[in-house]
Parts: structure tokens; C-alpha cells; sequence
């Protein structure tokens, strides 16, 4: 398919553009097959360049022959075009629809995208299982490497590369699959140096009503505990519908059959419903007229805060049962891709210091949410302007960066990164130019060898240049357990993203901007301190011969 | 030290929700002026002070197995339980607790015993660090159109206004007098905020006696005077805080409102703050919300809108916004009032200047603020926060929604303020701590009448010896936030549910 099939007119002349924040600009809009652009073709004037894969819905209406394009973005941007001509509109609005959706991953722009920028560290080679392995043989050997699914073969989900214990062989790793959801055996997803103790991922085991048992499976969970202890599964349902779940053939682990280990149901919701919270909210966020009591009982009503907490809760218990009880942990939902990552991986920047720096949080992003097999594209196919609702569409990431968001409010010393480190992935797990986000899991990223063909997210983000606008000026090494209150006062509604376009940062951005040269002035005043002393230091020992008569 | 009924009780345990949830042991001390406790661990000793007058409530509640539990509630929204083993020695704490907590008469305020060691000519000095006749110079009075008049020596025309009053230059005092008597408590218009570029002015009185139809020709002139203190403009808002139901229920008692008929080139608008009852009430419910045990988010969000707390920030946030924009944009005065014009009117005119001036966004600037809107209008300090005994109906949160607007701000401007939020919550605690003078009484006149200035401190003073802890390391003078008005958005997505 050639993209200028889909480009009935790829010019317009005399177009108004209204955004956020910039008064109206009148310009020459284009289209090409990934980018809407709009320019007034004067110097100094920003030019506006829209990814087609960031609109989330469009509307257009007509006043006469002129046209109006509504374009309502995935990053919840809303962006208004007018245009002279009812055809000219017409052809516009039928475009964008077309290229905003393409089928096809292999047209989508990170397949056409040719960075500008040297590449200093390829970011498809940069967190590898293997040196993430490393990492923890230092302090154990009861784990191993395991490359049973090496082609897919026994969960499709999975990457090539996991991590399992030492006494389990891949034999029994092929029958635990049969058991678990999708093929989702249990693998270790943090081991906590400190005590040894770990927190492992699944899919729901298969026990149906009959309550089928596979001992494989029951060997594999208790391998991990060590002598005489006990460990905790977290179900991330509620009871209920992890009762229903047996009669589609899912279940959970029955105490009978796993006597070491206790069961704890949290109940965080899944798909539509977090798709529905976050369309209520962000309407909520966009209507300006409402009054106060309006405002807080739709902020009520979008539910998206309980959501939070929910998740917040989770991920606390889990990380107390780790670090409080010295008690490892089995986490699983459903299909364990969904909240179940989001608690394995919050509880992981609760325990582990290195998951606060921008590197480890990566690598956690990396390991946790791409290898891990969260279903990106399905899930961040649409966002919250969406209309035609799928049941695989859910704002289940940016659920995740807004707990990130939430515990960063809380210790705003105990990052490495910022704000804007959270908000850039949050906008390139919905629409981008580099290939990290495509696919839904390691075995659909092989097959379109997204390595080879598109640029990886992390090859911009780890160069100097771009890391300064993302590093948390405030930050000093915490090498604690950081737990966060979950109390209602203490959560909020993240600014950042969700009032982003409806409300200026200048004010906050200033006081940011203002905080960053204290922190720099600070820094030159130590350094001079620093000189002071030495030359104070070496006067006292040239002064010492002479004071001694 | 009579109320005293038992000094001392030992073994008594303290839980507070903010430190720690194991509950600390130790022994309670009962001063004449203090609930002290002090922890048996002997490496620490930690010790908790409790002003007796920041003692809002006190419960006992049912004796359980490890004793009687003692439930204090703080005006600064600080919760304490104290479990004392005994039920005769919570019994004795708590009468005598009650007792000191509400104190008849000025002289058991703390502020007439405490003594940070300075001598008279400190103490002074102290008092004199705050001048409002210097602020009305730095407004740039008097000029030719403001003077300072002497109508009110001797608090003779309006006993809970302060003597020294500037008033527009055409207004006789034949005209002050007639009007004050057309006002309630004979609270006239007068200046509270001039600004120089513009000659526009923030003036502040009590409501008109006008029930259904009456008239009064001075206070007509009086409008009149103050448009013309302003050749910039050839109208006045006169803005009215109250919801317009509250002000029409007055007329039949025979108070009111401007009738844009009789009062020439004025235009009249109502802005819906509520009373001090419903402010009480709402805060009630707000610190329900707050003390609910592991509430879930929406029991919180539910909670919180239900009290309606935010909605009244908002409302009195929108009337200072409306006076700003009046004053700055449209350079047109505006004379505010309420009822009794205390209240409402105080917290409008503040946050009008605040957002106006940013000389108040400074530390000097913010303690004359609140000594020119607050303290020398006759704010009713006394009765709102209930420094002596007295009628529960007068209590009521009014300056504290002010300071929450000011932090609402500085969440907004987070470079605006040369002060911090410590500075505000020290504030705070110091109007219900009764430790300074700056707050006591309900007005100038019982001030002067006290000797407040010759018997205690100023906290003013204090505040700003300690002036390093209460700096916004943010602030720059020469930041364009510190330049100007704020223009402030007051959708209200824009206000956060964070407490003071």
C-alpha cells in the first residue's frame, strides 16, 4: 500500500490552528504518511509536527463551507483546525482517520523513522537478561538462566530468557506451562538482596472446578522457600472473581495443595473499567465550567484515584511481606500481563534503590513491562477519547507511571529521574517514532525484528543531552525501603498529565527552573569551599616549620 | 493553679497519628498553662507541649483493659490520646483540663506569663516593628484625594474600628458621621488598600441600614467621595460577599443593601461567601472526613465535597479575584462589605491586596496585611477563636480560610512569596495559642484598654528574629512572579485538598 492512496489532498493553504496554550495561527497544512504539520512559513513561528499514531479521535463540523477538525490526541491534547473548502476538510478528516489507524505495525513510523541524532548506545542491547542475572549471582546461586522458550514454544508471552530456580529443569518447566495461563510458569521478577526472599510472577493456575492440581508446578513455588518458611501468594482479584475464573478453566492455588504458602485476594480492576475511569476523568479534567462540588464528585465518580490506590496497596503488601516478614512472594492476576506487572514492578521501587535511578528504571520497564509481555499495542491502542471500546484497550502503563508519579510526590529526594521522564514514556507507550513500544510481547517484536529495523527508545533517552531534561535535581542515593502513605490526603491528582493542556506550568515551571539554580549555585559554593580548604590545608603545612622556634 | 486538680499522673501512655502508631510512655504534667508529657525513654525524654488554649475538645472515652482514654482535639487540627491507667486521674485531668482550656478572664492567657526574656525597651521595639501609618506612606498617603481623618479619636463614632482611618478628602465629617449611623455598628466606608498607579482604592464598611426603602444622603455622599478619590473612573463597585438571599433576609430587619437607584454610578454584584456558621460547619465535617479511620478514596472525595470546605476557598478566592481585576484591569474602586463587615469583607479585602500588591507576598508585608485588614479593622479575634470562653455560635474558622487561600496561592506562584508555608502554620497556631498579644480581644479599642502593648509581646517580632526559618528559598525579588499582580485560574481543578 502506498501512503498517497490515503492523501487525497496533501496540502491546504490558509489554515487556522488552534492549541493549548499559543494564540491561533494561520498556516499551510500538510500531510504526509506519518505527520500532520502545520506551518505558517514564517521565521520564529513554531511549526506544529503531529504523530498521525497520536490522534485518538477526530470530529469535524461545518460553518458554511468553512470546515472544523477537531483532533483529540492520545496525550489528551485537543487541537483545533480550520479549514477553507467542505472538500478540502473532507479529504483532511478522512486522512487522518485512515493513517491514524493503520493495520499494518510495519507502517507505522518507527519503521520509516531515521534519527537524527549519533547513537552512541544501542537501546535494544541494553538490558539483557543475562547482565540482569549477573547481577543477583553475586548474592545467590539457587537461581538459573533458564532457555526453555527460546522459540516461543512454551509461552508466547514470555522472552526467550528467564529466571527460575536452580533445582527446577526445563522438563518440568514445559509441564507448570500446561498449567498456568498462557503458559505462564512461574518466574522470579526481584530477588531483595537483602534477605533473600522474592517476589515471583504467573499466570493463574488452570485448576477448573474440578480442582486440578499439577505437582510440577506445586514443586516449582516451594523451591523457592527456603527451610521451614512461608511464603505469600497475592491474587491480585478479589475472591470472587477468582472463584468465577475455575469455571472458565483458571483458578487459584488451593491451600490444600500448597500448605506452605498463604493466599491474599486484592482486588484491581482490569480492561474496560480502567478504560472508563480514565475517559470520565480526563473529560472531567477537560469541562472548565463546572463548580467545586461538580468538579470533586466527577473526580469521585471517574474512580481513577481508587484505582490507584488499589494498585498502590497491592504493591505495598507485597514489598511488607517481603522486607516486614522476610516472606517471598507468588503475584498473579488473570493472565498475569496486567496487574500483576503493575505490582510486581511498584513493589520493586518500594524495596529496591536501583529502581529509583533512571537507569534501573529502565531496565525495571524493560524487564518488567516489555519482556514481561504487557500487551502494549493492545492495550495503548486507544486512549482516552476513544469511542469504539475494545475490551483489550486499557490505561493499564499509565496507571503504573501514576503510582511512579505518586510515591516520587512523596520522596522527591529518592529519584533520579523527574516528571517529565515519567510523562515522555507515558506519551512514547502511546504514540511514537521508536520501535520500543510496538508489539505486544518479545516473541511479536522478534518476528517483526523491530531490533533491526526501527530505533530504540532508549538509544535517545541515555544520551547526555537528552537524560538532563529528565534528571531529578533534588536526588541523593537513598538506599532505604521507601513506603508510601496510601491514605486518600496523600494522593493526587497528577497535574502533570491530566491537566496538562487545560492549565499553564509557566508558574511551576518557573519555581522548577528556580530550584535547579539554587541546587547548581550550591554545588559551585561547595566546589569553592572545597578549593578553600585545600589551599587552607596546604598553607597550615608550609606555616608548620616555621611556628616551631 | 487552682483548676489544677492533679499536677502529675505517671505511666500514662500518648498515641498521635503522625509520629509513630506504637504509643509512647510516659508522664503527664498538668501547668497552669501547659498539658506537658514526657516520654520514659531515657535516651530520648521526647517532650510534647500542649497550650491549654489550643485545646479545642476533650473526650473521654470508654475505659478499655490498659485505661482510660483521653481524647484531645487541638485548634491547629492536632489529635492526641492520652490513656491514663487510672479512671480518678483521668477523671481529675480531665475537669481540670475543661476548665483550662476555657478560660474566663484576659488575664489567664498565657501571653500576660510569658516571658522570653527581653527587656522593656525590646518589648517596644517589638510592637513598633509593625507600623500601619508607614504602610499608608508606602501606599503613597495622604495625597490629594486620601487623608488620614481624625473623625474616630477616642473610638467616638465606631468603637471596633481603629482611630486612625484614611478616608476620602471631599468626605466631611459631617458625611462620616451621617453614614456611619446608616451603617451596622456604625462601621463607615474607609480605605483599606489605595493603589498608586491607578488612584483606584479598596475600601471596606458594614452593610447599609436600608431595610426596604430607607435612605441616607451622607452615606450617599460617602460613595460619592470615594468615586471621586478615583478621577481614573467614573463608577464604584460596591461588591457585597454575601449570597444575595442572606443580604435580601436582612432587609427585613432593617439592613440591606445598596439600591443602585438612590446611589449614583455604582454597580452593585453579590458574591455568595457563606456565614460563619456554615463556614463552622463546614470545617466540622472537613475534619470529620480527615479523622475517619482508613477511609477509601471515595469515601474521602465523597467527604471532602461534601463538606464543602474547598467550595468556600473558592468562593472567597473568586471575590478577591473580582476586587483585583476591578482594581487593575478596569482601575475602578470597589467598597466591599458584609454584614458586619468583619468577616467576609476581611478575608476579600486580604486576598484582593495579596494578589494585588506583592509588597504583602513579602514577610513584613504579609504580618501588615493581616494587622491592617485583620487586627486594626476590628476582626473579632477573641469571639471567632474563642480565647476566653464564650459563645459557641461566634466560633468560627474565618481567618484560617484566609491563610488556606494564601497556601492555595503559593501552590499556584510557588516563587511569589518571599515566605514559606511554616510561616503561615506558625501563624496559625499563634492566633489560637494566645502567647503573643497581637490577637487577643475583638478589637483596637479593648486592645488599648488592656495595655496589651505595655503587658505582653509581639509575635511579629518574634517571627521575624526567627525570619531564616520562614524563608521560600524560591523567592527572588527580581523574579517576574514578585512583579505585579497574579493572574490566577480558579477552575476548580486548581485547588488542591492539602491542610494547613
Amino acid at each position: 500500500m502506498e501512503f498517497a492512496e490515503l492523501i487525497k489532498t496533501p496540502r491546504v493553504d490558509n489554515v487556522v490552528l488552534h492549541r493549548p496554550f499559543y494564540a491561533a495561527v494561520e498556516g499551510t497544512l500538510c500531510l504526509t504518511g506519518h505527520h500532520l504539520i502545520l506551518s505558517s512559513r514564517q521565521d520564529n513561528t513554531e511549526e506544529l509536527w503531529l504523530l498521525h499514531s497520536n490522534i485518538d479521535a477526530i470530529d469535524k463540523r461545518f460553518v458554511g463551507s468553512l470546515g472544523t477538525i477537531i483532533i483529540k490526541c492520545k496525550d489528551f491534547r485537543i487541537i483545533q483546525l480550520d479549514i477553507p473548502g467542505m472538500e478540502e476538510c473532507l479529504n483532511i478528516a478522512s486522512s487522518i482517520e485512515a493513517l491514524s489507524t493503520l493495520d499494518s505495525i510495519t507502517l507505522m513510523y518507527p519503521f520509516f523513522y531515521r534519527p537524527m541524532f549519533e547513537v552512541i548506545e544501542d537501546g535494544w542491547h541494553s538490558f539483557l537478561p543475562e547482565q540482569e542475572f549477573e547481577l543477583y549471582s553475586s548474592a545467590t546461586n539457587e537461581w538459573r538462566l533458564s532457555y526453555v522458550n527460546k522459540e516461543f514454544a512454551v509461552c508466547p508471552s514470555y522472552p526467550p530468557i528467564v529466571i527460575v530456580p536452580k533445582t527446577i529443569d526445563d522438563e518440568a518447566l514445559r509441564k507448570v506451562a500446561t498449567f498456568r495461563h498462557g503458559g505462564r510458569f512461574p518466574v522470579l521478577s526481584y530477588y531483595h538482596k537483602k534477605n533473600g526472599m522474592v517476589i515471583m510472577r504467573s499466570g493463574q493456575p488452570l485448576t477448573g472446578t474440578n480442582g486440578r492440581r499439577c505437582k510440577e508446578d506445586e514443586k516449582l513455588i516451594n523451591a523457592t522457600l527456603k527451610p521451614g518458611k512461608r511464603g505469600y501468594i497475592v491474587d491480585t482479584r478479589s475472591l470472587n472473581v477468582a472463584q468465577q475464573a475455575r469455571a472458565k478453566g483458571g483458578g487459584f492455588e488451593q491451600e490444600a495443595h500448597y500448605p506452605q504458602w498463604r493466599r491474599i485476594h486484592k482486588s484491581i480492576e482490569r480492561y474496560h473499567v480502567l478504560q472508563d475511569s480514565l475517559i470520565k476523568l480526563v473529560e472531567a479534567c477537560n469541562d472548565q465550567t463546572h463548580n467545586m462540588d461538580r468538579w470533586l464528585g466527577k473526580l469521585e465518580a471517574s474512580n481513577w484515584l481508587s484505582h490507584v490506590t488499589e494498585i498502590l496497596t497491592a504493591a505495598c503488601l507485597a514489598a511488607q511481606c517481603i522486607d516486614r516478614e522476610g516472606a517471598s512472594v507468588l503475584i498473579h492476576g488473570t493472565e498475569g500481563t496486567d496487574s500483576t506487572l503493575q505490582v510486581t514492578s511498584l513493589a520493586q521501587i518500594i524495596l529496591e534503590p536501583r529502581s529509583r535511578t533512571i537507569r534501573g528504571f529502565e531496565a525495571l520497564i524493560e524487564r518488567e513491562w516489555l519482556q514481561a509481555g504487557h500487551p502494549f499495542q493492545q492495550r495503548c491502542a486507544q486512549s482516552a477519547y476513544c469511542s469504539s471500546k475494545q475490551k483489550w484497550e486499557a490505561p493499564v502503563f499509565l496507571l503504573f507511571l501514576d503510582c511512579v508519579w505518586q510515591i516520587l510526590r512523596q520522596f522527591p529526594c529518592s529519584f533520579e529521574f523527574n516528571e517529565h521522564f515519567l510523562i515522555m514514556l507515558f506519551e512514547h507507550a502511546y504514540a511514537s517514532q521508536f520501535g520500543t513500544f510496538l508489539g505486544n510481547n518479545e516473541s511479536e517484536r522478534c518476528k517483526l525484528k523491530l531490533p533491526q529495523k526501527t530505533m530504540s527508545l532508549w538509544s535517545w533517552v541515555n544520551r547526555p543531552n537528552e537524560l538532563s531534561q529528565f534528571t531529578n535535581p533534588l536526588f541523593e542515593a537513598n538506599n532505604l525501603v521507601i513506603w508510601p502513605s496510601v491514605a486518600p490526603q496523600s494522593l493526587q491528582l497528577w497535574e502533570g498529565i491530566f491537566l496538562r493542556w487545560n492549565r499553564s506550568s509557566k508558574y511551576l515551571d518557573e519555581a522548577y527552573e528556580e530550584m535547579v539554580n539554587i541546587i547548581e549555585y550550591n554545588k559551585e559554593l561547595q566546589a569553592k569551599v572545597n578549593i578553600l580548604r585545600r589551599q587552607l590545608a596546604e598553607l597550615e603545612t608550609e606555616d608548620g616549620p616555621h611556628e616551631s622556634p | 493553679m487552682e483548676h489544677i486538680r492533679t499536677p502529675k499522673v505517671e505511666n500514662v501512655r500518648l498515641v498521635d497519628r503522625v509520629s509513630s502508631k506504637k504509643a509512647a510512655l510516659g508522664t503527664l504534667y498538668l501547668t497552669a498553662t501547659h498539658v506537658i508529657f514526657v516520654e520514659n525513654a531515657p535516651d530520648t525524654r521526647k517532650e510534647t507541649w500542649i497550650l491549654h488554649s489550643q485545646i479545642s475538645t476533650i473526650e473521654k472515652q470508654a475505659t478499655t483493659a490498659t485505661g482510660c482514654p483521653l481524647l484531645i482535639r487541638c485548634k491547629n487540627f492536632q489529635i492526641i490520646q492520652l490513656i491514663i491507667p487510672q479512671e480518678r486521674d483521668c477523671h481529675d485531668v480531665y475537669i481540670s483540663l475543661i476548665r483550662l482550656a476555657k478560660p474566663v478572664k484576659y488575664e489567664e492567657l498565657y501571653c500576660f506569663s510569658f516571658n522570653p526574656k527581653l527587656d522593656k525597651e525590646e518589648r517596644e521595639q517589638g510592637w513598633m516593628l509593625i507600623d500601619l501609618s508607614e504602610e499608608y506612606k508606602r501606599m503613597g498617603l495622604p495625597n490629594n484625594f486620601w487623608q488620614l481623618s481624625d473623625v474616630n479619636r477616642d473610638y467616638r463614632v465606631c468603637d471596633s474600628y481603629p482611630t486612625e482611618l484614611y478616608v476620602p478628602k471631599s468626605a466631611t465629617a459631617h458625611i462620616i458621621v451621617g453614614s456611619s449611623k446608616f451603617r451596622s455598628r456604625r462601621r463607615f466606608p474607609a480605605l483599606s488598600y489605595y493603589c498608586k498607579d491607578n488612584h483606584a482604592s479598596i475600601c471596606r464598611s458594614s452593610q447599609p441600614l436600608s431595610g426596604f426603602s430607607a435612605r441616607c444622603l451622607e452615606d450617599e455622599q460617602m460613595l460619592q467621595a470615594i468615586r471621586k478619590a478615583n478621577p481614573g473612573s467614573d463608577f464604584i463597585y460596591v461588591v457585597d460577599t454575601r449570597p444575595k438571599l442572606n443580604a435580601m433576609a436582612n432587609r427585613a430587619a432593617g439592613k440591606g443593601y445598596e439600591n443602585e437607584d438612590n446611589y449614583s454610578n455604582i454597580k452593585f454584584q453579590f458574591i455568595g461567601i457563606e456565614n460563619i456558621h456554615v463556614m463552622r460547619n463546614s470545617l466540622q465535617k472537613m475534619l470529620e472526613v480527615c479523622e475517619l479511620k482508613s477511609p477509601s478514596m471515595s469515601d474521602f472525595l465523597w467527604g471532602l465535597e461534601n463538606s464543602g470546605w474547598l467550595r468556600h476557598i473558592k468562593a472567597i478566592m473568586d471575590a478577591g479575584l473580582f476586587i483585583a481585576k476591578a482594581v487593575s484591569e478596569e482601575g475602578a474602586s470597589v467598597l466591599v462589605h458584609c454584614s458586619d463587615g468583619w468577616d467576609r469583607t476581611a478575608q476579600v479585602c486580604s486576598v484582593a491586596s495579596l494578589l494585588l500588591d506583592p509588597h504583602y507576598r513579602t514577610l513584613k508585608g504579609f504580618m501588615v496585611l493581616i494587622e491592617k485588614d485583620w487586627i486594626s479593622f476590628g476582626h473579632k479575634f477573641n469571639h471567632r477563636y474563642g480565647n476566653l470562653d464564650g459563645d459557641p455560635k461566634e466560633i468560627s474558622p474565618v481567618i484560617d480560610q484566609f491563610i488556606e487561600c494564601v497556601w492555595q496561592l503559593m501552590e499556584q506562584f510557588p516563587c511569589a512569596f518571599e515566605f514559606n508555608e511554616r510561616f503561615l502554620i506558625h501563624i496559625q497556631h499563634h492566633i489560637y495559642s494566645c502567647q503573643f498579644g497581637n490577637f487577643l480581644c475583638n478589637s483596637q479599642k479593648e486592645r488599648v484598654e488592656l495595655k496589651i502593648q505595655e503587658r505582653t509581646y509581639s509575635l511579629w517580632a518574634h517571627l521575624w528574629k526567627n525570619r531564616a526559618d520562614y524563608l521560600n528559598p524560591l523567592f527572588r525579588v527580581d523574579h517576574s512572579q514578585t512583579q505585579g499582580s497574579l493572574h490566577l485560574p480558579t477552575t476548580p481543578c486548581n485547588f488542591m485538598y492539602n491542610f494547613v
